[in-house]
């Protein structure tokens, strides 16, 4: 369904905006419908560039994202943009920076309706708005007319998950949209999630937290400074990670009944040689190599693979 | 996480409406804004209501050369004979109409500027910048000296043109800025992908998040066109036809009211001026307090 | 020395009425020992943190009170907690480094930070030294700009800085979660280093993670709505935890390896409430399933095993 072929993405920085930035290399994922793909990574890693490039908020340098084989970049005119959207949607960190603070809730839902739905009754609008705010187990009644600070982080995200679906959407770019929420709503947004994967949507999930990676993801990218780490379904990447970073990832994320000693003594097995660089020689030296089936890994030096 | 405390100051807070009442709250406890927003109001009222009172022309000759003051002739006469009193009222009013003409003609195309180039970002906005650069340095009085020097008939209308021509930058500069960062919000970015034009989005989604700083933007190129006005009429390059405050004080000099001690020509046109701008900026301090919650006063 | 924490209460002044957000906040913390304050946003932690060593002019303390190895802290009284800052009590905050001047060296800044304190800079230094070097930083980082440093080094600069008069207490308010794991674990562990050596007496970390506060935390207090809801030792509370709010606040926390499919968590049900206007008796009382009559009257938060105090009239 969206596919990314080798997407680059180059910021010009510097005082005369002559040094280049590479802030995505050379990333190649797919997405499926129904499925999660877990993009993970820390800040600067060039996870949300990802996320914003896919949802055509910042423009692609080279390599194609491509939706049901047509190139997205590609899609010139106000018309053709539209209908990308009504298949493609994102939601992102800040639910509160996503509500204008200025009005009430309800006005995510009037802009899709101003663009979509002009046609539509009045009467049939809001049945088919509260239907789809009681599927992300809201109630209607308690949050339309509301102001956004007057509703909390996890009420409001599910509002915009809400509205995402009052269209015919196929791909959720997710960006971050639990990091804000406190311990005790993150999960029911996560669950949201899950069960929206099994209706067949297919879900882009961009985060930085390795744990929330996990709960509900089918396959794991991880990426470091802008170049895939390591790639996999996502039990056999936790299970057994073969990239330095991705193992230094799991020693240092806290976890709940492991202290980081124990952690550490687990992974202290030798990583093995760089497998990209015994495979020097292909078309391109650079990329993640296949290690088990369908999980691949980067070059453990980055920068300076190959050598 | 900052929003622990957010949290517990948000959650007393009421429906944005209300936000709207407490501004107004505000605004009416506000000294400086009630104090500059009377004296304005009064002056306005003199300069619409004001010309209707005392009709007629206001450089005809109707009484005895440089009378003082008195119950005849509220502000005294001129050394031609002409009410200075008539002359105030009609020449507040091209005050009133140069600060608005300039104020609105800058205002607009600032934020034209502004919001283009803040929302666009990229080429659009280097070359706006650019132009922007190019016309916040250029020696506005200079130009406005020389254009006014070389137009043969200089009315009021003109005069606001140019001012408005060219005083928009530094308005723009904030302007792009606020909207630099108000594009990148997150709300902005769920308009676009809800397939809003441009053009809305800037209109609906971040403009009205800076209303306040407009309204205050305003006020100050209002302010700015009025002194501006009153500079070049006072050096000579005022409207060739017609009155203004500026004008007053310039013919005062020129036939000597300073020496004669004929203060009362110059000192009402002077006063006004004052008035005007003065109470303009007292009232935009007002307001900065008034929409800026951390100079608020609980 | 040890830290006693009975039912403060600090309320905030809004222009809609006073927000009680600490309303009952009890805790101790021994000598040397590090206390994790966790809880859900809003739930008084971060006011705890801020009201132990400086409160904004908001802020009102309101009862209780706060002892420091016996002796009662000020802390409702600016100018006499001016005694006790930095060199009693110190703290780390999340951003301390982007609050600071960008065009001064980090030497300097720090420098005149401690003249202020009343503390010669040329004292100080080797000691500043010595232990920047134990976080793992080179002395040369004094000759550096704040914007050379990661998070992560600029955290561990703070941590020297804030704990270089020894203090007896060190609140470290969200002081690693703007970094990424790595950092994370490296800014937890000198702290740990720092209270093994002794440089701090007793150590506040409040943080939203559990599992973060798991790692480094000896005992660990869970606040729900301006409250302390449950204390005791870290493995304590993770393996037998008592109150209903703590037992729901652990099993909806996903840990790595978690998936969706081995079995779903749940999260809790409702929202804390407001606290400009909270509810009599237990304030988890609407989102408890075990409330009953009796949860109408606010539960004591007593001691139902050793080191381990509860607020809840079920748990026993």
């Amino acid at each position: 369904m969206l596919t990314l072929e080798r997407v680059s993405k180059v910021y010009r920085v510097g005082t005369f905006g002559t040094q280049p930035l590479n802030a995505v290399r050379d990333v190649s994922l797919t997405v499926p419908p129904g499925a999660v793909v877990s993009l993970i990574g820390e800040s600067g890693s060039g996870k949300s560039t990802i996320g914003r490039m896919v949802l055509r908020l910042t423009s692609v340098t080279s390599g194609t994202i491509a939706f049901d084989g047509r190139n997205v970049a590609g899609l010139n005119g106000h018309r053709a943009r539209k209908e990308y959207y009504r298949h493609v949607q994102g939601v992102f960190q800040d639910p509160f920076s996503c509500f204008n603070p200025i009005f009430p809730v309800d006005r995510v839902f009037e802009l899709l309706r101003g663009e979509y739905f002009a046609a539509t009754p009045d009467t049939e609008w809001r049945a088919s708005m509260r239907r789809s705010i009681e599927r992300v187990s809201l109630d209607p009644g308690q949050v339309l007319g509301r102001y956004p600070h007057q509703l909390s982080g996890g009420q409001l995200q599910r509002l915009l998950i809400a509205r995402a679906l009052m269209l015919d959407i196929r791909l959720l770019v997710a960006d971050e949209i639990i990091s804000m929420l406190d311990a005790s709503t993150r999960i029911d947004v996560l669950n949201l999630l899950g069960d929206l994967r099994e209706e067949g949507l297919g879900i882009l999930f961009v985060t930085h937290d390795l744990s929330l990676g996990t709960y509900v993801s089918d396959t794991t990218v991880i990426l470091r400074r802008g170049r895939i780490a390591e790639t996999g379904p996502t039990g056999e990447v936790f299970a057994s990670p073969r990239h330095p970073y991705t193992r230094g990832l799991l020693a240092s994320v806290p976890r709940m009944h492991r202290t980081w000693a124990e952690a550490d003594a687990e992974l202290d097995a030798e990583t093995g040689p760089c497998p990209v660089h015994d495979s020097a020689g292909s078309e391109h030296p650079a990329d993640p190599v296949e290690v088990g089936a369908g999980h691949f890994v980067g070059c453990f030096s980055n920068d300076t693979c190959p050598e | 996480m900052s929003l622990d405390t957010a949290a517990v100051t948000g959650q007393g807070e009421g429906p944005s409406g209300r936000r709207g009442l407490d501004d107004l709250r505000f605004a009416l406890r506000n000294p400086k804004l009630l104090a500059g927003g009377t004296v304005l109001l009064l002056l306005l009222l003199t300069a619409m209501v004001g010309p209707f009172f005392v009709s007629g022309d206001p450089n005809a000759y109707v009484g005895p050369q440089f009378a003082p003051p008195s119950g005849d002739h509220w502000f005294g006469t001129t050394s031609f004979g002409q009410d200075v009193f008539t002359q105030f009222v009609h020449g507040l009013r091209a005050t009133f109409a140069v600060g608005a003409l300039g104020g609105g003609i800058a205002g607009v195309l600032g934020m034209l500027v502004g919001f283009v180039g803040g929302y666009r970002g990229g080429l659009v906005d280097e070359v706006l910048n650019m132009v922007t650069n190019i016309v916040l340095v250029l020696p506005a009085m200079v130009v406005l000296i020389i254009a006014a020097a070389y137009l043969e008939a200089r009315g009021l209308m003109v005069q606001g043109l140019f001012i408005g021509l060219t005083t928009w930058p530094w308005a723009a500069r904030a302007i792009r800025a606020q909207t630099f960062s108000l594009a990148g919000r997150e709300f902005v970015d769920l308009a676009r992908l809800s397939g809003r034009r441009s053009w809305r989005i800037i209109l609906r989604e971040v403009a009205p998040n800076m209303y306040s700083y407009l309204v205050m933007s305003f006020i100050l190129l209002f302010g700015g066109a009025v002194l501006i006005a009153a500079g070049l009429d006072f050096i000579g390059l005022g409207p060739t036809e017609g009155v203004s405050l500026g004008l007053m004080m310039h013919h005062s000099v020129t036939w000597g009211s300073l020496h004669l001690g004929t203060w009362w020509w110059f000192i009402p046109p002077g006063l006004g001026i004052t008035a005007v701008v003065g109470s303009l900026y007292i009232a935009n301090v007002g307001l900065d307090e008034v929409f800026n919650p951390r100079l608020r006063e609980l | 020395m040890t830290v006693e924490v009975s039912e403060l209460r600090v309320h905030y002044r809004t222009l809609r009425g006073s927000v009680q957000a600490l309303d009952g906040a009890s805790m101790e913390v021994g000598d040397g020992a590090i206390m994790g304050v966790v809880g859900e946003s809003g739930c008084g932690k971060s006011t705890l943190g801020k009201s132990l060593i400086r409160m904004d002019g908001r802020m009102r303390h309101v009862g209780g009170s706060v002892r420091l190895g016996g002796e009662e802290l000020p802390i409702g009284d600016d100018r006499a907690m001016q005694a006790f800052r930095y060199h009693e009590v110190s703290l780390i905050p999340q951003y301390a480094m982007s609050a600071l001047n960008p065009t001064r060296r980090i030497g300097r800044m720090i420098g005149e930070l401690l003249e202020s304190r009343g503390v010669r800079f040329s004292e100080a230094k080797r000691e500043l030294t010595r232990r920047l070097e134990l976080v793992g930083l080179d002395g040369d980082v004094l000759k550096r700009f704040p914007i050379e440093l990661s998070g992560g080094m600029k955290q561990r600069v703070v941590l020297v800085l804030s704990t270089l008069r020894d203090p007896s207490l060190l609140i470290a308010d969200e002081a690693t979660s703007a970094l990424d794991v790595a950092n994370q674990r490296a800014v937890a562990e000198a702290l740990v280093g720092f209270r093994d050596r002794g440089f701090v007496g007793a150590m506040l970390f409040i943080s939203h993670d559990l599992a973060l506060v798991a790692q480094i935390a000896d005992t660990v207090t869970v606040m729900y709505a301006g409250r302390s809801a449950e204390s005791a030792p870290a493995s304590e509370l993770l393996r037998r935890p008592r109150h209903p709010y703590t037992r729901m606040l652990l099993s909806a926390v996903p840990t790595v390896g978690a998936t969706i499919d081995e079995r779903r968590q749940e999260g809790i049900p409702g929202s804390p409430p407001s606290l400009l206007d909270p509810p009599t008796g237990c304030r988890f009382k609407d989102r408890c399933p075990l409330a009953f009559d009796q949860c109408e009257t606010r539960p004591p938060f007593v001691e139902v095993a050793p080191g381990h105090r509860v607020a809840c009239w079920k748990a026993e």
